[in-house]
């Protein structure tokens, strides 16, 4: 093991699955929020609470290796299509779930981006596991 | 209070994640082991230092015979890498003394020295930030210095006049830079932020005055 890899070692999440391209997964992120409540003559109460957040859609690219990996997911979302970059070993990504797989010929499917509806539906693959 | 700094090899950078969940950039910083190989004194040297030497992972084959007797004299293996780090003159150390990793403390805040990458020869407004003109609107200035003086008097450029020429390859300390993690069995520093030069650079790593001291 090289020094740059002992250092990673320590940050990676051996509870990752393997994801691919394609796949449609649920990435659970713990997200912070602050409410700020009036309580009247310009008073404020902030109250902070954490809370898990569930974003599911494809796979459209990973990127980076050992603890710097990324992986692209995008959705559409109430017709418009949002796509978010979540580091796959950020202690704030609590589980990510793979629930389908996709039979597809490209690394990165930014094709996607271009596509509306059922273009943009995919072939299911079987779990080769 | 003994010898506050230490030799090492830039390894690369990488991110590690804070408490909160923060991605934090950091340089990889292989530290040591160094041994005291001389120590310089005002009334011998003309100034107070301690000269280190990265202990060498392999045998130093290939060495000049004055270098050799040098080590052959204090007693150790030679090193490949020496660097010279200034000391108090009643700091309390001896030739032969190691140091390591573990005289760091993650919170630490350090300065490295090391010698940034060559960029080569560059015009003014990489090397010194000018402005430069615009591209296009009949603008026929785009990336020249513009003027370097006055015509009557001086009749000459003044000294120090900022202008194109080699930049990088220099010597460049980065102050205060936190010291995130170590690991003393692997001999590595993790700092936070970027330090000069390429992987594989040597740098020197300074403990900066005013930090709490260990042990």
């Amino acid at each position: 093991m090289n020094p740059m890899e002992r250092v990673e070692a320590g940050d990676i999440r051996q509870d990752r699955p393997r994801i691919l391209p394609g796949d449609v997964v649920r990435v659970h992120v713990r997200v912070k929020e602050t409410s700020i409540k009036e309580e009247g003559r310009g008073k404020t109460k902030e109250t902070e609470r954490e809370r898990v957040q569930v974003f599911e859609g494809i796979v459209i690219g990973l990127r980076g290796a050992g603890a710097r990996a990324t992986l692209t997911v995008r959705k559409v979302s109430f017709g418009e299509g949002v796509e978010r970059i979540f580091p796959l070993h950020a202690p704030t990504v609590e589980k990510v779930e793979v629930i389908k797989h996709a039979r597809v010929r490209r690394a990165k499917l930014y094709y996607l981006r271009e596509r509306k509806g059922r273009a943009g539906r995919m072939k299911e693959k079987r779990v080769q596991a | 209070m003994g010898v506050q700094g230490i030799i090492g090899r830039k390894v690369g950078m990488t991110q590690i994640y804070g408490e909160n969940g923060a991605a934090i950039p950091a340089t990889v910083i292989e530290a040591g082991p160094c041994v005291v190989i001389q120590r310089k004194t005002a009334a011998k040297d003309g100034y107070e230092a301690a000269k280190l030497g990265l202990v060498a992972k392999s045998k130093v084959k290939r060495i000049s015979r004055s270098v050799k007797q040098c080590y052959e004299k204090i007693g150790l293996p030679p090193c490949r890498v020496s660097r010279e780090i200034r000391v108090d003159a009643d700091a309390e150390f001896q030739v032969g003394d190691r140091i390591a990793v573990d005289m760091f403390t993650p919170g630490d805040s350090v300065n490295i020295t090391g010698v940034s990458k060559g960029k080569g020869f560059q015009g003014v407004i990489r090397r010194h930030g000018f402005s430069g003109g615009a591209k296009s609107h009949g603008s026929m200035f785009h990336r020249a210095p513009g003027s370097i003086g006055a015509s009557a008097y001086p009749s000459r450029v003044l000294k120090g006049m900022k202008a194109a020429g080699h930049m990088g390859d220099a010597r460049i300390t980065v102050g205060n830079l936190k010291v995130e993690r170590i690991d003393v069995e692997n001999n590595l520093l993790i700092v936070r932020g970027a330090v000069p030069g390429a992987a594989g650079g040597y740098l020197i790593i300074i403990r900066k005055s005013g930090a709490p001291l260990k042990g």
